[in-house]
């Protein structure tokens, strides 16, 4: 990825804090879920970023942020250099197309008394692509692409099994021919060997189509096997962003390094220093001051409680937001 | 570890008669499990691991469920109890921690009550004794605060506090045998590595064997002594840890294997995803169940159902049909092979 080419999806300062109200008739707000707080991140066009963190640590609400599922509390998203942050509804129509979105849970991301070909042609229908007869062609040709049979065409989600769901959800993304495909967790609900099929499957795509991923998940090593540039995520912030190479071989952000060290290798022989983190994720609602991380980093000073660290470059694109950077220099 | 197996099953059947045909959710399954071990049960969805685990508490109530083969335990089979007989071993003897653990609680109930609950029914042990030793228990299982937290509901808890919790009630009696179904499963890699470390303690403090049911590999690596791999409810690979993971015997297993990235070490290009999904087990292949998946799969797999025996040098047992010397040649010649 070079630096001069465009970015295809830029985020600045996007925050989302949902509202905890109480009161039946007269709702006052009396708290606030700090789901995502000023997040920046870059979208080159053809690269896979994976966003990685623990549940509750945001990764979804910003995914969900980037194509307007939810309205922002603040920031700015451009993509492919139009803001897109005040689009309303119709506005944000046309731009459905450019961008789609593969849902984790195959099982219920599916309408149960559709047929499958109904579900991958809606998209082609609601956006008026194509006449009747074009469209159940590339529905065919989706099915295909996506490695299941066009004879599937008239059968109902129930009568396929997790993996062949998952392949219907990425042909109903592929559908528009998107440029940005926004991936939330598409394989955790998957077995292990299937997972491997589907994470080839949008490996190949993005080979052929030259489409960009969002890829965000909370298993370490398959957004290690599929991304270019990871983003780590806890309670709201990035608090890591390197090339994937590089926050495996040396993880800047002892938050990093602990996620990483807790991911169990199967290989009895390899000993491992692995550090357990006592205690669980902060509430949302009222994170800890200063370094967010800090009541669970072993690395933690006074200065961590009191301010809280800026997200500053370390190396090339190797960016952490931490007062006791690890791993520099070797 | 005296000579007898603690706990030891032989031969174990599980089918269902449903509408569609008879479902054979686990095939002649047998192992042993040892004082003082983790004995890991590998498989994928659908593979019969839980419901072999669900079988050896004699929970599997279902009125059209057919068992055969025996679970000896102690020197009884207890196949052949009365549940109400079972009532003294469940929880007190053997006792089981379930996958999910924002489900498996009672939400209605506090989280004291409903450890103590077995304290008083199988020990005995009046209110306040009950008490005293569930805060013990809230505290050996990492709960920070017991006093505080006794009396809270479930909800009240995260994940991994709810997952101690259970952990903490599999535990109240001092079972001889742990059943883990997919303890970790739900929860963060965080807190994962928490729990792991928690289990591998108490099981030490306890002298209990463990019967750790999961589908992580990495997990198993970690922590199970012996390891069995399960594919539609048959056992095609079992052995001792070391042996199994340096040399894996089953193609499932190398399929498996191949299709986690692996952390430490360089990044692949691709997976080696095994092609197709799990048969049917209403109706599975003749020969080996594996058969329509495996790439070296030959004539007599078609055939002939390999049985679970010793075939390699290394000695742990495995179900295929291919000679040690061919293994090891295909084997070597796929990619992710190392």
């Amino acid at each position: 990825m070079s630096d001069t080419a465009a970015p295809l999806l830029r985020a600045r300062g996007v925050r989302k804090y949902f509202p905890i109200k109480r009161g039946v008739v007269f709702q006052r707000e009396v708290a606030r879920v700090h789901a995502v707080d000023d997040v920046d991140l870059d979208l080159m066009p053809g690269e896979t970023v994976g966003l990685v963190g623990e549940s509750g640590c945001g990764k979804s609400t910003f995914g969900r942020c980037l194509i307007r599922l939810h309205d922002l509390t603040e920031g700015m998203i451009e993509f492919d250099g139009q803001d897109i942050s005040t689009l309303d509804r119709k506005q944000m129509r046309p731009l459905r197309r450019e961008i789609q979105m593969v849902f984790q849970d195959p099982y219920a991301s599916l309408n149960p008394r559709k047929r499958v070909g109904t579900i991958i042609g809606d998209p082609l229908r609601i956006h008026g692509v194509g006449a009747r007869g074009d469209v159940n062609k590339r529905v065919q040709e989706l099915l295909e692409l996506v490695g299941l049979s066009p004879e599937h065409y008239n059968r109902y989600p129930h009568e396929f099994s997790g993996g062949q769901r998952q392949r219907i959800g990425v042909a109903r993304a592929l559908a528009l021919s998107p440029r940005l495909i926004i991936a939330d967790e598409p394989v955790s609900a998957l077995d292990v060997s299937i997972q491997a099929q589907v994470v080839n499957l949008l490996s190949d795509l993005q080979d052929d189509l030259g489409l960009t991923y969002l890829f965000i998940a909370h298993d370490l090593s398959v957004v290690r096997h599929v991304s270019d540039r990871i983003a780590v995520m806890y309670l709201g912030k990035i608090v890591e962003l390197a090339p994937a190479e590089e926050l495996y071989d040396r993880p800047i952000h002892p938050y990093s390094e602990a996620l990483l060290s807790a991911v169990p290798v199967p290989d009895p022989d390899v000993e491992r220093e692995r550090i357990v983190l006592q205690g669980d994720v902060p509430s949302p609602i009222t994170p800890p001051g200063g370094c967010r991380f800090h009541p669970r980093c072993r690395y933690a000073t006074d200065i961590c409680t009191t301010t809280e660290p800026p997200l500053v470059k370390h190396a090339e694109q190797h960016l952490a937001a931490c007062h006791h950077p690890l791993n520099l220099h070797s | 570890m005296s000579g007898a197996p603690l706990l030891e099953v032989r031969d174990l059947s599980v089918s269902f008669r449903t509408q569609d045909g008879t479902v054979h959710a686990v095939d002649g399954v047998s192992f042993t499990v040892n004082r003082g071990e983790v004995l890991g049960i590998v498989g994928e969805s659908g593979s019969g691991k839980s419901v072999t685990a669900m079988t050896l508490m004699r929970l599997v109530l279902d009125q059209n469920a057919v068992f055969s083969g025996e679970v000896l335990f102690k020197g009884r089979d207890l196949m052949q109890l009365s549940q109400g007989d079972m009532l003294q071993v469940r929880g007190k003897q053997i006792s089981m921690i379930f996958q999910d653990p924002m489900t498996s609680l009672n939400p209605v109930y506090r989280v004291g009550w409903q450890i103590d609950e077995q304290l008083r029914a199988h020990e005995g042990l009046s209110a306040k004794q009950a008490r005293r030793r569930t805060l013990e228990l809230l505290g050996a299982v990492g709960i920070p605060n017991p006093e505080a937290r006794i009396d809270d509901y479930p909800h009240q808890f995260s994940g991994g506090m709810r997952q101690r919790v259970m952990i903490a009630m599999g535990l109240s009696c001092n079972p001889d045998v742990l059943i883990a179904d997919e303890p970790t499963t739900a929860l963060d890699v965080t807190i994962q590595a928490q729990i792991l470390e928690l289990i591998g303690n108490l099981q030490r403090e306890f002298d209990s064997a463990v019967v750790l049911i999961t589908h992580d590999l990495g997990v198993v690596a970690e922590v199970a002594d012996r390891v069995a791999v399960m594919y539609a409810g048959r056992i095609v690979e079992y052995g001792e840890v070391g042996e199994l993971f340096r040399g894996p015997q089953h193609p499932y297993t190398w399929g498996l294997l191949g299709s986690i990235s692996r952390l430490d070490r360089p990044r692949q290009r691709r997976l080696a995803a095994i092609s197709g999904q799990p048969p049917s087990l209403i109706s599975l292949p003749a020969g080996c169940s594996f058969r329509p998946r495996c790439p070296f799969a030959f004539d007599r797999c078609r055939a002939e159902r390999p049985a679970l025996e010793a075939r390699s040098r290394s000695g742990h047992l495995d179900a295929c049909l291919l000679s040690p010397d061919q293994k090891q040649a295909r084997r070597a010649a796929t990619p992710e092979a190392s």
